[in-house]
């Protein structure tokens, strides 16, 4: 019996990650914050209204903001460097690389707009390579959270720890379902549905559409289980390993193009511990389009019904 | 004031660590590390609040120096173990496999006296400005130092920077660049013109002080200047006039020498040329 999850209404996950930012910020007087000219768009608002000599606008040069971020966090701070994921990955890859990474400095990299959904603005601004590049990183974690309760707690927990973190989310107001008062634990994987025959590994805004579509494949006989990928390295391997034992085919589900997303990192897994049948949803190898974020997911394959497809097809494959 | 000949005999000794230890490991950048062994020397043997024994990478209660041109290892390092930060005996391992002293300065090795890795150039300046900035708002006095190269400031994250720590009004910020006027392909002005640098960096809104990067009264009162110049409301810049190879006459003055190593017979001829004062590694 699929566990019914109810939308409490939708919120945007960037308003999550703003409401975290603000209270971590009222608990840890280190916390620092800086955004290069997206103050509002990635909801630091409130932070530089409370704490104006904590918060740092770069203006629109996002190298010097993640250098600057760094250099704060040597001194002891946690430095959180917000923009859009397009912005502060894939154009300061080197920066992160070098001072965060590799200067292995307190620096919370904040990726807001993050994949398809970001809708409208088009391809230059929708990124969905970000993962694979943060993924690269030598001791980045990196984190996808599903909606607006699990980016706030995302937040807080990564305020709490020492060391360089990814944090994407959406600009899209989205389902809220996941509960208000989670403690958000790095490195877990979610459960919200167990089931047997397939296992959908969701993370991001897909984690939704995977709860959907276990309802779906309810309704023709197939339990399926939903694992919700929030913290995809350090992967919870353990998790994923012992659901795709459970129920032998597997479904990846990423707002992500097909390199080196989820998809890739749990076939790679299961490859080597627990051979099973991957299906993928995803980005494919393209870019974007404008569009609205639900015309987009459903043009790209990336919706509730074509999760339920795949998990159909690799059912197939056992 | 310090005394002017202790200086000299000091970088005189970082040369001679330089081209032994570029010899050694048979690569490394001598060139630059030539050219800037003077003004950084007079920086940790007489400017820079600093101690090795109680130092910490969040140089809390000390000035704090940030390598930005990170290709400059063999000066930095000979610097910081003959002040003290870690054995001389230790230069002996650049670049060596399982060395601490890594190419180019790096955290993961845990070697004393290394604020930020660095290496890819252009970011140095901004790492230094966010650590100016954290010791503002920690209420601390001390300054941060950060050393470019001239080539370096092609990079447009330099000037990202530069606008940065002027629109944070980030005082107890000094800048040094190594004016040697030299890069990997050529001449500056040939490869990508800077222009007139001072200028540049004015037009920024920073403080210029322009000195003579081998003569240690003009070191030492470029430093003075930039003292007087900090705290009041506007990041400084030193920029040092200097020679890439300096010291050694057949390296002096070229780009030839900015990533290559001196042959055994060129080291010896090298070393003819350099006194011996503090005793090699």
């Amino acid at each position: 019996m699929a566990k019914k999850y109810t939308n409490t209404g939708n919120k945007d996950t960037r308003s999550g990650f703003g409401a975290g930012l603000l209270e971590a910020g009222r608990k840890n007087p280190n916390i620092v914050a800086l955004t290069a000219d997206l103050l509002g768009s990635v909801k630091m608002d409130a932070f530089a209204k409370e704490f104006p000599e904590r918060f740092f606008q770069c203006g629109i040069a996002e190298a010097n903001m993640i250098g600057a971020a760094a250099g704060l966090a040597i001194t002891g701070k946690v430095a959180f460097a917000s923009s859009f994921a397009e912005f502060v990955t894939g154009r300061v890859y080197d920066q992160i690389r070098q001072e965060v990474a590799y200067g292995h400095t307190n620096v919370k990299v904040c990726a807001s707009h993050a994949g398809i959904t970001l809708g409208e603005d088009g391809a230059t601004h929708q990124t969905m390579e970000d993962i694979a590049l943060m993924r690269a990183l030598p001791g980045m974690v990196v984190i996808n959270p599903c909606d607006y309760n699990q980016c706030k707690a995302a937040t807080l927990a990564i305020a709490e720890y020492n060391g360089p973190v990814y944090l994407r989310f959406g600009r899209p107001t989205m389902p809220n379902f996941t509960p208000e008062d989670q403690v958000f634990e790095i490195g877990k994987a979610v459960c919200l549905n167990e089931g047997t025959d397939v296992t959908i590994f969701a993370t991001g805004h897909l984690v939704w559409e995977a709860v959907n579509a276990a309802e779906l494949l309810e309704a023709e006989g197939i339990s399926a289980e939903v694992i919700d990928i929030a913290t995809i390295k350090p992967l919870d391997v353990e998790a994923v390993v012992a659901s795709a034992k459970k129920t032998g085919a597997v479904v990846c589900a990423e707002e992500h193009n097909m390199c080196g997303g989820l998809g890739e990192l749990i076939a790679g897994v299961l490859a080597a511990n627990a051979p099973t049948p991957v299906e993928y949803i995803n980005g494919g190898d393209k870019f974007g389009q404008s569009g609205t974020p639900a015309q987009l997911l459903s043009l790209y394959g990336m919706d509730a019904a074509n999760i339920a497809e795949a998990a159909k097809k690799a059912i197939s494959r056992k | 004031m310090a005394n002017i000949n202790e200086l000299q005999r000091i970088s005189t000794q970082v040369r001679r660590d330089i081209i032994r230890m570029v010899t050694n490991a048979k690569s490394g950048h001598p060139g630059g590390s030539m050219s800037s062994a003077d003004f950084i020397t007079a920086l940790y043997f007489d400017v820079m609040k600093h101690d090795p024994a109680t130092w910490t990478r969040q140089g809390k209660g000390q000035d704090v120096f940030v390598l930005s041109a990170g290709h400059l290892t063999p000066m930095y390092y000979s610097i910081l173990s003959r002040a003290g930060y870690f054995p001389t005996s230790e230069l002996s391992t650049f670049r060596l496999l399982g060395t601490r002293l890594q190419g180019h300065p790096c955290i993961e090795t845990g070697l004393t006296g290394i604020v930020q890795a660095s290496g890819s150039l252009g970011q140095g300046l901004s790492a230094a400005a966010g650590i100016a900035l954290g010791k503002k708002l920690d209420k601390e006095n001390e300054k941060v130092y950060v050393m470019l190269g001239d080539g370096e400031c092609e990079e447009g994250q330099i000037w990202e920077a530069a606008m940065f720590a002027v629109h944070q009004k980030i005082d107890n910020l000094v800048a040094l660049v190594d004016w040697n006027r030299q890069q990997i392909d050529g001449c500056v002005d040939n490869v990508a013109g800077l222009g007139n640098l001072e200028e540049k960096f004015k037009a920024f809104g920073w403080e210029t002080v322009v000195a003579d990067g081998h003569d240690f009264n003009e070191i030492l009162a470029a430093y003075a200047k930039a003292n007087e110049l900090s705290g009041n409301g506007k990041p400084v810049i030193i920029l040092f006039n200097s020679d890439m190879g300096h010291g050694v006459d057949f390296m002096a003055g070229t780009c030839e020498w900015h990533g290559k190593p001196t042959s055994p017979e060129q080291c010896e001829r090298a070393l003819a040329q350099l006194e011996e004062t503090l005793g090699d590694f």
